[in-house]
């Protein structure tokens, strides 16, 4: 049986509450998703009763909390489909999954004049990274550029794949215009030259089925934050054989098998690239949230979510002046748009008042506002905890901002 | 009027309005009634960093007194910094380091802005008093 929106809701503390005394509509899920109340409790219950340092102790405690470590990689390892728990890594979120294989891929196979491939819809974090391995490594970034509508264009894809490109950086869904990338098509044809891709997941995973191997890709990384988990964990997936070659990223404990001062040798995957002391009680906290997805059912989450997407597009589209950043047919539920002549900081903060949280600004992804020349946005993105009636709520908000500057 | 006067005065006019919304209606008309800066100084020199709307701030100095113009893109900003420059312009660099701005916080826009938002409002304090500390070591030479 399916959960009614009100069983949803309910499972979310957060959304019952009041913003200067009006209903909060929480419209910024792209940025981070609340938290189920089995996410708290489980993470919560772990400091009460079963927190010990995981792989360290011979104690009922640590023993403890390290299977359920394990186990919660094991939970995340069928939630993408890697075929193998060690090709599971615990970070602390997107960025540093990226960063990870920006150093740690960038060290052993990018030289002087090499090439990364990324698309011009990325976010910061799956731009920068690769910036500074280019300097690091005197390489080339190249950029895979997207129409007006938000698609990547294909062909010039092909185009840019050379002999020297190294590896292919792109995101599963943008961040701002919401539009979900081709992997299949993309990986295909990198691999066609013997190039791995990494998927940036952070806006794709919280939003339906997501299958690395279906995907095909060779590194798929993601947040907690974003799928209803704790902050502060995320999750670097890559075919067993790229992180076997790979050097470690951090030096530390865990991730070593034996230390000298002459010589260090390092640990198996995945510890290898789990340094110091990680986040498990987030990793835990984490398993927990992509249960409570899978209870709820992915198919159901995406359903409700491109329902409640088709209401905002049409009720922002029927505003005249409104102008939608994003049109792609395949979209996870993200809508971004500019009210007429309204600046976008001016929009956000009327509809603060109304109680309705949405984002404004760059949304970490600059080069996506200068391919349109605009400053920056509103953006509202949804999850499947909200309303219909919060898709007209934000409509008839967005109506009475352009009012008040017109 | 001192500095305190007018920041009482503000704080006076703001208070009759109950409504948050009429209050950002009146921000609204006070940042468009603010004449414009002159184009010339709308550059990245005059930018002040740290807002996440745009804003340009230009000081001039005439016989020890600093007189501000200012600009923003978003209709709000404007009206933030029209606020600081009836409070601010126009005085001595020493009147302008020394003053104690409480009229955001009493005419409850403070509570309202985000961090980052109010770290826009505080960079351009900031600003604004650097702008004063420069020119009054100009006043002592």
């Amino acid at each position: 049986m399916n959960k009614s929106i009100e069983e949803i809701r309910a499972d979310f503390p957060i959304l019952s509450q009041k913003v200067y005394g009006k209903p909060l509509i929480y419209l910024d899920n792209g940025a981070t998703t609340q938290k189920p109340e089995v996410v708290i409790s489980r993470v919560a219950n772990l400091f009460r009763h079963t927190n010990a340092n995981v792989h360290r102790g011979v104690h009922l405690l640590s023993d403890n909390v390290s299977e359920q470590y394990e186990a919660a990689r094991e939970t995340v390892r069928q939630y993408i489909n890697a075929s193998k728990k060690e090709e599971v890594v615990f970070t602390a979120g997107t960025t540093s999954s990226i960063n990870t294989v920006a150093f740690s891929f960038g060290e052993k196979y990018v030289g002087e004049g090499d090439e990364i491939l990324v698309s011009a819809m990325e976010h910061h974090a799956n731009i920068v990274p690769w910036q500074m391995l280019c300097e690091r490594k005197k390489a080339i970034l190249k950029v895979i550029p997207f129409n007006d509508q938000g698609l990547l264009d294909m062909e010039e894809y092909k185009r840019l794949i050379s002999s020297r490109t190294k590896l292919v950086a792109v995101a599963h869904a943008s961040n701002v215009l919401g539009t979900i990338n081709p992997i299949k098509e993309i990986t295909a044809i990198a691999h066609k030259e013997g190039i791995p891709v990494l998927v940036d997941g952070a806006q794709s995973i919280q939003h339906g089925i997501v299958d690395v191997q279906d995907l095909d890709c060779d590194f798929f990384v993601f947040s907690g934050h974003k799928i209803y988990g704790p902050t502060g964990v995320g999750v670097l997936y890559g075919r067993e054989k790229w992180l076997e070659a790979m050097p470690p990223y951090q030096g530390g404990g865990d991730m070593v098998a034996n230390v000298t001062f002459a010589r260090t040798t390092y640990n198996d995957l995945p510890f290898k690239f789990e340094a110091g002391t990680t986040n498990y009680p987030a990793a835990i906290g984490l398993a927990t949230a992509l249960d409570y997805v899978t209870s709820i059912g992915r198919e159901e989450i995406a359903g409700r979510e491109k329902h409640l997407l088709e209401i905002a597009t049409r009720e922002l589209s029927a505003i005249s002046g409104v102008r939608i950043y994003g049109t792609a047919q395949d979209k996870v539920s993200v809508i971004s748009f500019l009210p007429g002549e309204v600046h976008q900081y001016d929009a956000g903060m009327i509809l603060d008042k109304m109680g309705i949280a949405v984002r404004t600004g760059t949304h970490c992804a600059q080069p996506v506002m200068d391919r349109y020349g605009i400053p920056g946005t509103v953006r509202a993105s949804i999850a499947f905890y909200n309303t219909e009636e919060e898709m007209y709520a934000l409509a008839s908000g967005v109506r009475q901002v352009m009012e008040m500057f017109a | 009027m001192t500095i305190n006067e007018i920041q009482d005065q503000v704080t006076e006019e703001f208070a009759i309005f109950d409504d948050w919304l009429d209050k950002y209606n009146y921000l609204i008309d006070i940042g468009r009634s603010m004449p414009s800066i002159d184009i010339k100084y709308k550059t990245n020199d005059y930018l002040i960093e740290g807002c996440q709307s745009k804003v340009w701030l230009h000081p001039s100095f005439e016989n020890g007194i600093i007189s501000f113009s200012a600009d923003s893109d978003a209709i709000i900003t404007r009206g933030i910094v029209a606020l600081l420059i009836k409070v601010l312009s126009g005085r001595t660099p020493e009147e302008i380091m020394n003053a104690d701005l409480y009229f955001i916080d009493r005419i409850g826009l403070k509570q309202n802005l985000s961090p980052t938002r109010s770290n826009g409002l505080l960079a351009m304090v900031k600003q604004i008093k650097l702008y004063a500390l420069a020119f009054s070591t100009k006043t002592q030479k």
